[in-house]
């Protein structure tokens, strides 16, 4: 057994406790190791904060965050997108208690210092106190680095590092065809999130997002109820693949399936006709031709490292809070001015996921449980050696492999080491 | 304990019942459909919905509008069949074992009075324990109960959490 009696803080050995095929248990329950991913993983590389339609006039502004603090995502009074933190730079006052609103100016409650939504530091109350004292420098705290990639808005708490297109790679695509399924080219998320609840560590989740072997069991139950023929997806026939894109993005491709199907909007179980505008306004945008592809293809199912899961009609974004507690967001995918085809996004989503979902509910029990079952001494070593034997690369290089094969997991733990072997610059 | 007490009215107006006499009807009424929550006796709950029927728990906000915002939970009458059928199938994972369930009905009020149709506003305060721990849901609760063959039926139930516009644990009792 492993000694963290002896262990100096600071000091965890991760190649100890990850190896290609297993990994520790200790690795989602040990606090010190939540700490260490704070500062390794979420307080430094690219993190998704939120999508540039959800502040979409000027002076809007709305509280999301990166891992447990909360950002204050702004389009501020010249326009631009910007990252603040939610604290007064006086005495450290909790400065904006509102999740969402519109507004030029933040003043802080405790005494009254008032800040441009562009960070900046417009006066003093009671002025006379700083007689001389400059005004520059003592502004809000911002996200230092800030992309944004078709609407995507990421931060980075590092100064420096990869680019966003050099962190996403071969993800990038995943959010490219997205964004090919609205006729506009761009999603519209105003539907609001869900906010579920979950005592487990956030790498469950992101684990299992990917994760193709579950589906037949954990969700037989609303598969059986409603007859769905999503299970054979997840079944021994299935030519649909788990991908490993490499920085510990990892995809669930169900393109195969939808190809050898054929037919436009059967990935959203639905037929052209029972969306007329939207196919009308996807074949004037893309031409008939790529249009039909666009609508054999559908939406990606891919799990975008650290946090953020596009699981093809709605949106999660993982926050972790503490080593054994995280909240998974979640919201419709929304396309720009597509309402038939966006109400029954909303209607599946509502059904599918939440606190309530017939889905979500049944996953977050897994993640709860295995949480608990982590906390259990024996055996300390978790297996991830599902379909070894059959791993390839795609045309592009990528490891895929079945769609039930644990590809994606080994993936996102060997990006992990990395992550956690980093030293700091 | 199981019939539901049928309600004697003139002509079949709830308009006519004596305001005493309504509000202990409405009142048996949602006490009965409380206990066959609290029991999960899913059939008995299931066939208290008119064909009309919503259930529905908002989410961000006492009266978001679920028609264009996320909703925890937002079902027409097939929906609210489908979730019965998956909570039946015995491998509703969330659901089993099932949470042990104890809810107080309070604060009944009497609303909008149609000759088959009344609105109903109530507070709920429901204790679950389940195998994460145990959890306190308070709601602010919404329905409009349909007088069918002398026994009030549902059209709607709205449960609007009072923090339904922060992280909630999974809900997947009947609420």
């Amino acid at each position: 057994m492993l000694n963290t009696e002896t262990r100096p803080a600071g000091k965890v050995d991760y190649s100890a406790l990850i190896e290609p095929t297993r990994i520790n248990s200790r690795l989602y329950t040990d606090p010190d190791i939540f700490q260490e991913e704070m500062e390794k993983i979420w307080y430094r590389s690219w993190v998704y904060v939120g999508h540039v339609s959800e502040v979409p006039n000027r002076n809007d502004y709305v509280t999301k965050s990166i891992g447990p603090t909360p950002v204050l995502l702004v389009r501020d009074r010249n326009d631009e997108i910007r990252l603040l933190l939610n604290k007064c730079p006086h005495r450290g006052n909790q400065l904006c208690a509102y999740r969402q609103g519109n507004r030029a100016t933040f003043t802080c409650p405790y005494h009254s210092w008032t800040f441009s939504n562009t960070g900046d530091l417009m006066g003093y109350a009671l002025a006379d106190g700083y007689e001389g004292a400059s005004k520059t420098g003592v502004g809000l705290g911002k996200v230092p680095r800030i992309a944004i990639y078709r609407g995507f808005v990421f931060g980075s708490f590092a100064e420096t590092g990869p680019t966003l297109e050099e962190h996403l790679g071969g993800a990038k695509a995943a959010l490219d065809q997205l964004c090919d399924n609205a006729p506009t080219g761009e999603l519209d998320l105003r539907a609001g999130f869900l906010q579920h609840r979950t005592k487990a560590n956030w790498k469950f989740m992101v684990e299992n997002e990917t994760d193709g072997y579950h589906p037949g069991f954990v969700h037989g139950s609303i598969f059986q109820v409603t007859k769905s023929g999503i299970a054979n997806l997840y079944g021994k026939e299935s030519i649909a693949l788990t991908r490993d894109y490499g920085n510990g993005h990892t995809e669930f491709d169900l393109r195969p399936e939808w190809r050898r199907i054929d037919k436009p909007l059967n990935w959203f179980g639905t037929t052209a006709d029972r969306l007329p505008d939207y196919v009308a306004a996807m074949n004037a945008a893309y031409g008939p031709d790529r249009a039909r592809q666009i609508m054999i293809d559908g939406s990606p199912h891919t799990m975008i490292f650290p946090n953020l899961f596009i699981a093809e009609i709605q949106m999660f974004v993982i926050q972790p809070i503490s080593v054994d507690e995280s909240i998974q967001h979640v919201t419709a995918v929304q396309f720009k001015d597509a309402p038939d085809i966006n109400r029954r996004l909303r209607q599946q989503t509502m059904g599918s996921v939440g606190p309530a979902g017939f889905l979500l509910a049944d996953d977050t029990e897994m993640y709860e449980r295995n949480h608990r079952g982590a906390r259990i001494r024996d055996p300390e070593w978790l297996v991830l050696t599902r379909g070894l034997h059959r791993e390839r690369k795609d045309e592009n290089g990528y490891t895929i492999a079945h769609s039930t094969d644990e590809v994606p997991q080994r993936g996102i733990w060997r990006h992990y080491l990395s992550l956690m072997q980093e030293q700091p610059a | 304990m199981t019939a539901q007490i049928a309600i004697a009215t003139a002509d079949n107006d709830l308009r006519a019942l004596d305001p005493v006499a309504l509000h202990h009807n409405v009142a048996q009424f949602l006490f009965h459909e409380a206990r066959l929550a609290d029991s999960h006796d899913y059939d008995g709950w299931d066939a208290l919905w008119e064909e009309d029927g919503i259930y529905w728990v908002p989410a961000n906000g006492m009266d978001t509008d679920p028609e264009t915002q996320m909703s925890v939970l937002y079902d027409n009458r097939s929906r609210i069949h489908v979730r019965i059928e998956q909570l039946k199938t015995g491998r509703r994972h969330t659901q089993t074992p099932r949470s042990e369930l104890a809810r107080l009905i309070s604060n009944i009020e009497i609303g909008e009075v149609a000759a088959a149709e009344v609105t109903v506003f109530a507070n709920s305060m429901i204790y679950e324990d389940n195998l994460r721990g145990e959890t306190v849901w308070a709601a602010r609760n919404e329905y409009r109960l349909r007088l069918v063959n002398g026994n009030f039926r549902l059209v709607r139930k709205k449960i609007a959490l009072v923090n339904n516009g922060k992280p909630m644990f999974t809900l997947s009792f009947l609420v």
